[in-house]
């Protein structure tokens, strides 16, 4: 059974069809990239997966069980409960952090848990001093977001969305914002939990990380799959506008 | 004392206020203008909140008809307003209006008037904050209440001090509106001594508890805007 399975995805934004039957199928521990052109619906399929928008038609189920169901010819989203519960599966990394600024970096981390999840606060500093530690941000705990680089902020967001233990981790082109030398160590850390097998979905422009760190590659135009495929299918792909897309980075 | 004001003379010192009983007087009806003050504050702060609520809904009549009471309430004098509020109940309901209802009706109308300045204070505010925080607070799981409480509401607090300082500032003066309720605020106190003494007096040391007061208000605002620079 698929970790995470989405068929059938559709989403229009008044007569513009934005998404047109997109599918994606993720196992445990594995690492996808989303590709492709500006417009092409990378994000769209993001926020849709994420329940940050609804989608018009299509199904997503985390192993097996109905997150979004197609019934009578629209989306019907799991009960309250059920939702509460499959939505504990995934997390999301924003392209611009979205770090909560009036709380340090540690509470940015623990509030969730806190808060969402009720676990006692000692319990959270444990674990929010963890993740601080894996991802080298132990000595920015009581620094506010504002005092931190973009790279510092993004890390911290990322530390925030594991915190909840996610079975699925979503990234909205994790790096756009970021200049090339901060980019690196966003991307060190990506690869840091590639290793550790954390399943990922990731929607990036950065050719040569995908390439590098990715199981698969999905190549996205006009809201659907243009390819799919293993890094070198997909670098070595006949397909021309696949060949040009790539050539340009 | 003693003297020639205006070409007047009077010379008999039971027919002048000496500078403590008018201070003393005028002190009083600072009490009042006090109690007008924080009683408005008090009520009109959440009002707004919820005023600027039906400001932003989505249901098209609930804003419309909170939009429509912002423009009544922003768009006529607060007097006129007071005097409605007095005179409402005998109006539409043939109540008898008792004297003890005049202050009560200058606090109603006050509330009134500036909950509706204060909801579109809140709604810049709420409006103003990136929707990416609410998306973030929602993918983490955050409920409705927890997500306005925890996140958003601090940050808009943070971004509405000024406008709120100027109001509250604005309110301190509003209170000698009062006065055609006949409510004995500081102003018309003032205004009652200047008119018996024939003198300014009383009116310029008003003035001076007026500035006095704002200062405070002022200097406290500053002090609530630096306890929440910690952050930006």
């Amino acid at each position: 059974m698929k970790l995470l399975d989405i068929m059938h995805m559709k989403k229009s934004y008044g007569g513009l069809q934005v998404l047109k039957d997109f599918a994606l199928k993720v196992d445990e521990g594995e690492v996808v990239s989303i590709i492709g052109p500006s417009g092409s619906g990378k994000s769209t399929m993001l926020r849709c997966a994420t329940l940050l928008e609804k989608m018009d038609r299509g199904i997503i189920k985390y192993e097996g069980r109905y997150l979004v169901q197609d019934l009578d010819r629209r989306c019907v989203y799991a009960k309250k409960e059920e939702l509460r519960e499959l939505q504990r599966y995934f997390g999301l990394v924003f392209q611009n952090f979205n770090l909560f600024p009036h709380f340090t970096v540690m509470k940015n981390v623990i509030d969730p848990l806190i808060t969402v999840d009720n676990m006692p606060k000692e319990e959270a500093l444990v674990r929010g001093e963890k993740l601080l530690a894996q991802l080298g941000l132990s000595d920015k705990a009581n620094a506010y977001p504002y005092q931190l680089s973009g790279g510092q902020q993004q890390r911290v967001s990322i530390a925030r969305a594991l915190a909840l233990q996610p079975r699925v981790l979503f990234f909205d082109e994790p790096t756009s914002a970021l200049d090339p030398e901060l980019t690196g160590e966003v991307l060190k850390v990506i690869k840091e939990l590639a290793k550790e097998k954390m399943t990922m979905v990731i929607v990036t422009h950065e050719m040569q990380f995908a390439r590098e760190l990715s199981d698969r590659i999905v190549f996205m135009e006009d809201g659907a799959i243009l390819e799919e495929g293993t890094p070198e299918e997909i670098f070595s792909s006949k397909n021309e506008r696949v060949q040009n897309f790539i050539g340009k980075f | 004392m003693g003297g020639t004001v205006f070409g007047q003379s009077f010379s008999s010192l039971e027919d002048v206020m000496d500078i403590e009983t008018m201070l003393f007087q005028l002190g009083k009806g600072m009490l009042t203008t006090g109690e007008i003050f924080i009683l408005t504050l008090l009520f009109s702060l959440p009002l707004g909140l919820i005023l600027s609520f039906g400001r932003m809904a989505k249901n098209g009549i609930l804003r419309n008809i909170t939009k429509l009471y912002i423009s009544v309430m922003r768009g006529t004098p607060l007097m006129l307003q007071l005097l409605v509020v007095y005179f409402a109940p005998y109006y539409l309901f043939g109540i008898k209006i008792s004297s003890s209802y005049r202050l009560i009706a200058v606090i109603i109308g006050f509330v009134l008037n500036y909950a509706a300045y204060f909801a579109e204070i809140y709604r810049a505010g709420i409006e103003s904050i990136p929707l990416g925080q609410y998306e973030a607070a929602k993918v983490l799981g955050y409920s409705k209440a927890n997500t306005f409480f925890r996140i958003i509401l601090p940050q808009v607090i943070k971004r509405i001090l000024p406008p709120v300082t100027n109001e509250v500032i604005t309110l301190v003066k509003d209170t000698s509106l009062a006065f055609v309720l006949a409510v004995a605020e500081m102003f018309t106190i003032a205004k009652q001594i200047a008119a018996a003494e024939k003198s300014m007096m009383a009116l310029v040391a008003a003035g001076i508890f007026y500035y006095v007061f704002n200062l405070l208000v002022a200097l406290i605002m500053e002090k609530i805007e630096k306890k929440l620079s910690y952050y930006r």
